[in-house]
């Protein structure tokens, strides 16, 4: 078999694994709904979310060590992951196989050569890894350590001495003034360092990382799209997830693998990582003069790596299209470099290196002056239950949508601008989707996510039993009444659907009974009375009076009203006898109404949303649940004496 | 292959291999398989300094009558004792005042100006090192020192002002309470201080009843501290009993008793023309709650910190010193 089609058939494989692991990521009994199915494997096998995560956390979480075995293997063997496994690769490279069906053969080639361009997703790298890493230089340059501004300054002045003296020695020169910059850098930071905002770190490769990207795009996009199970599934910001992915394949018939040569940045990790690579591509001709200048092994080339000259090594995804395309056999597989010579890594500059990485580390500062992670940080931002501190939850969340997609109501919601720009595409749970709010029961967010943004929970933690029984159950916000919304607190009318509903036991939400005069219905004077039925001066109907709820109150007040049994012909039905109860004629009587009106009770409420999953106030519930008192933050705690206070209050 | 490219392909592997292995040592040295740990208990300190020990015998309380807050200060210090009674040369003293408002003095919502001059000059007199006058008001802090001229009156009479920055702050257990756990309080200034004096207003408070000298050391707490409102009498019980200070100064010459705390208008005080010096700050607010014309009933927090032992709440079992 051509070893094309081997990897026809590997990309194929991949790509359905990719597309099963999202399919069957739903908790449900259907056959194939999630059973344990390593669903984030090729999540796991991508060396840049253990990277990435590596640099914000300092540890290697659990499957993501699968990234690493990655890396290894390209080092030795080339970029086979991008070639071979990437399932966005895979769906580029047949988008434009397909549109270059239609060039010919010098337009296709042309499509196929390097471009200087190629260098940005290195660029798109620095960027974000520094934005991941940049914490990490704290220690290097904190000052309140021993001799403190001392050796920074003593470093500038040996810098300054050698510039003056080395006048016609070049080294003492460039040496002087990198220990001056050095120095001065040092100083600034280390002064700022206390209490400065200036190094803030985040992980924001989930942005471009394509495993995620496509991950999230299958996930919230394509299969909410086509809905192969028949459910309907309520997705937020679709356009933006879709239009991406949308983009992503358009961009590849126009450019083949645009995304991998120009921007994606797991590409530009491995490449780099190919350097010195055991075997590599290239032309195997022992004597370099059997090449005949046909050139077509740069017609299907999908790194772009311009085979037929000098080779980008750096660029070649292990295609062997080349090879396959040569007539005379040539091209090949080997431990030798290629005859026509080898570019082994990207030529990037120092200058566009430092400012891709000066550029990446002053955007979360930026983003964080606001301080949404302390003060500034957003009620109606509630996230899935186990879900670590904000911090340290945006320090782990890779945006891949594997939580929204399991949660069993469709709750979990990827965000737009809910939690920030630096947020995008992060879990929140928004009660008024879903087929109901978060289940208390159920685990499932936490047992999917890759990189423990949202911890795995064990039942009885989640739900504060057993061992967990003196933590309670894992609060993610608290449910408030909204009075001027609430049909018994502001419109007289019976409800309580969110009591009802109020999972918990005993149950967050109570009530407190009251006789309430109907609105319009109190100026009622008595016109006759019969032994079960009394005739009032104003006709009147109302649909549910005679439903129970509704009484009569007569000269004995609301109190020792009469319950409401029917209206005929102007006579109001009461159980009772009414001139026993002080009806007479010319008295004044009143419609009153027995409501309950509920109060939710903080210290059992779990935040889980049901009550304003169903309160029959729609548009905005009268309900609501906000990240108040949520378990995960100290800082957000409601009551006094249950949580502590936060370091930036 | 000739001995040039074969040394390359040597020089090369070895580099791919190192590359190699290293990504999967760094993974295994790095590989973490437990979940990450939940938000990480602070540390924090088991309380702040006891500054009530070791006192010269003398008079628990002296109650000053006037309408010169620096005469009566002077006075009622006299009467128990003199103040190196409390301060001795080379001494650092804190003085914790109410500075809660930025709003001029004739409001009285916080320690007069007058009463912080004669407690600095005082202390400066007995040979106080260094005087420290501080508070973590309710508005903005520096705008609080300067209007309620509590910051001018320190800094000229030779104190110095500390305002509540973050580095102020500890996290502070008290043992057995039920609020002060892992809570920020302004210990810095307090740390390596000899001597503590509180300095507060006699006010009406709509929530506690009264904020007297021990609610005034709600001023040392931090943080989210209006969570507390939802048990006033609990916390101010707790602050009796996290911080034991020197001496405290009840200043009522002018009350407020409507209106409290922050008061706003002139008509809201009432002249009691009284001042209260005392080293038992309960009796000293049971004083003043009888000049506020509030029994125990209406301020559960005395009674609680009485049953606490942390203080007298019949005062005049100790015998207060009156200076007319
Ligand atoms: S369900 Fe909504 S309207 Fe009904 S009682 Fe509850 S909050 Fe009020
Ligand atoms: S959010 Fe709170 S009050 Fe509402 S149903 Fe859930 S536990 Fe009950």
């Amino acid at each position: 078999m051509r070893l094309v089609t081997i990897r026809r058939i590997t990309q194929g494989f991949f790509l359905v694994l990719m597309i099963g692991s999202c399919l069957v990521n739903r908790v449900g009994d259907r056959w194939y709904e999630l059973r344990g199915w390593p669903v984030s494997w090729l999540l796991e096998l991508d060396p840049l979310v253990g990277l990435a995560t590596v640099l914000t956390t300092g540890s290697l979480y659990k499957g993501l060590l699968w990234g690493t075995l990655t890396l290894a293997l390209t080092a030795l063997l080339g970029r086979f992951f991008c070639g071979w496994l990437c399932p966005l690769g895979t769906l580029q490279q047949m988008v434009g196989a397909w549109t270059d069906k239609g060039r010919r053969p010098k337009a296709r080639a042309y499509g196929r050569q390097s471009h200087p361009g190629q260098k940005i997703k290195y660029l798109l790298l620095t960027a974000l890894l520094t934005m991941a890493g940049v914490e990490l230089v704290c220690p290097l340059v904190d000052l309140s350590g021993q001799g403190g501004w001392i050796p920074p300054v003593a470093v500038i002045l040996a810098g300054i001495v050698l510039i003056r003296t080395g006048q016609k020695t070049p080294w003492k020169r460039s040496t002087g003034w990198a220990m001056a910059v050095a120095g001065s850098l040092c100083l600034m930071l280390g002064n700022l360092l206390p209490g400065n905002r200036l190094l803030a770190a985040g992980l924001q490769t989930g942005i471009l990382d394509p495993i995620p990207l496509v991950y999230r795009s299958v996930s919230l996009v394509v299969l909410p799209l086509i809905s192969p199970d028949g459910t309907f599934v309520v997705v937020t910001g679709g356009l933006l997830t879709g239009g991406v992915f949308v983009l992503v394949l358009a961009l590849s018939a126009w450019r083949p693998r645009f995304y991998c040569r120009y921007v994606c940045p797991l590409g530009a990790l491995l490449g780099l990582t190919v350097r010195w690579s055991v075997w590599r591509m290239g032309r195997q001709d022992k004597n370099g003069d059997a090449c005949t200048g046909c050139g077509r092994c740069d017609h299907h080339c999908e790194g772009a790596c311009d085979p037929a000259n000098e080779i980008q090594w750096a660029e070649c995804v292990l295609c062997y299209n080349c090879r396959d395309d040569c007539p005379e056999r040539i091209m090949g597989y080997s431990t030798r470099p290629s005859t026509t010579g080898e570019n082994p890594g990207p030529d990037l500059s120092r200058r566009a290196v430092l400012t891709a990485g000066a550029t990446g580390a002053i955007l979360l500062p930026l983003a964080r002056l606001g301080d949404p992670l302390g003060v500034g940080w957003r009620p109606d931002l509630v996230r899935p239950p186990g879900s670590l501190t904000e911090e340290a939850f945006l320090n782990r969340c890779i945006k891949c949508g594997l939580c929204m997609r399991v949660c069993p109501t469709n709750v979990i919601q990827p965000t737009v601008l809910e939690a920030g720009i630096e947020g995008l595409w992060t879990p929140r749970l928004d009660f008024r989707l879903g087929s109901s709010g978060c289940q208390h029961n159920c685990i499932a967010c936490g047992s999917v996510c890759p990189t423990a943004a949202i911890r795995p929970l064990a039942l009885e933690e989640r739900m504060g039993t057993a061992s967990f029984a003196d933590k309670g159950p894992v609060r993610i916000g608290t449910a408030f009444m909204d009075r001027g919304r609430c049909l018994p607190w502001a419109m007289g009318i019976p409800c309580i659907v969110c009591q009802e509903n109020c999972p918990v036991s005993p149950k967050a939400i109570t009530t407190r009974t009251i006789m309430e005069t109907v609105a319009g219905l109190d100026r009622l004077i008595v016109q006759q009375v019969s032994s079960r039925a009394v005739h009032l001066n104003l006709p009147f109907t109302r649909s549910p009076l005679a439903g129970g709820d509704y009484f009569l109150a007569g000269p004995a007040g609301p109190q020792n009203a009469l319950r409401i049994t029917g209206l005929q012909a102007g006579w109001i039905q009461v159980a009772g006898d009414p001139a026993g109860a002080g009806f007479r004629q010319q008295t004044p009587a009143a419609v009153v109404v027995r409501l309950q009106q509920p109060y939710v009770d903080p210290l059992h409420c779990i935040g889980c949303g049901v009550c304003q999953h169903e309160c029959p106030v729609r548009g905005r519930a009268a309900i609501r649940v906000t990240s108040e008192n949520e378990t995960r933050s100290r800082a957000h705690a409601l009551l006094a004496g249950t949580g502590l206070p936060h370091s930036k209050d | 292959m000739t001995d040039l490219n074969r040394r390359e392909f040597i020089h090369r592997s070895v580099k791919a291999g190192l590359v190699s292995a290293g990504a999967l040592g760094a993974g295994w040295w790095l590989h973490d398989t437990r979940p990450p740990a939940l938000e990480p208990l602070p540390q924090s300190l088991p309380g702040i300094p006891d500054f009530s020990g070791a006192l010269v015998e003398g008079p628990a309380m002296a109650i000053a009558k006037g309408t010169d807050r620096m005469d009566m200060a002077d006075r009622a210090l006299e009467a128990l004792g003199g103040i190196r009674r409390f301060v001795s040369p080379g001494h650092r003293v804190v003085i914790k005042v109410n500075a809660a408002f930025a709003s001029p003095p004739a409001i009285c919502a916080t320690s007069h100006p007058d009463l912080v001059t004669a407690v600095v000059t005082a202390c400066r007199a007995a040979g106080a090192s260094d005087v420290v006058v501080t508070d973590n008001p309710i508005n903005d802090p520096a705008s609080c020192f300067r209007l309620t001229g509590i910051g001018p009156a320190a800094e000229a009479a030779g104190g110095r002002v500390v305002l509540p920055t973050a580095d102020q702050f500890s996290r502070v257990t008290l043992s057995g309470a039920r609020l002060i756990r892992d809570w920020p309080v302004l210990i810095g200034p307090l740390a390596d201080a000899d001597c503590l004096i509180g300095l507060a207003p006699l006010k009406d408070h709509h929530r506690s009843g009264a904020s007297m000298t021990i609610k005034n050391w709600y001023g040392l707490l931090g943080g989210r501290r209006n969570v507390f409102h939802q048990d006033i009498h609990t916390i101010i019980t707790e602050l009796a009993a996290l911080v034991r200070p020197t001496l405290v100064i009840l200043d009522a010459v002018t009350a407020m008793i409507h209106n409290g705390p922050t008061g706003g208008s002139i008509s809201d005080l009432t002249r009691t023309n009284t001042l209260v010096a005392g080293v038992d700050q309960l009796a000293v607010d049971a004083m003043g709650a009888e000049l506020l014309g509030r029994d125990l009933s209406q301020l559960p927090h005395l009674r609680q910190s009485a049953d606490a032992g942390l203080g007298v709440l019949d005062y005049h079992t100790l015998n207060p010193v009156a200076v007319p």
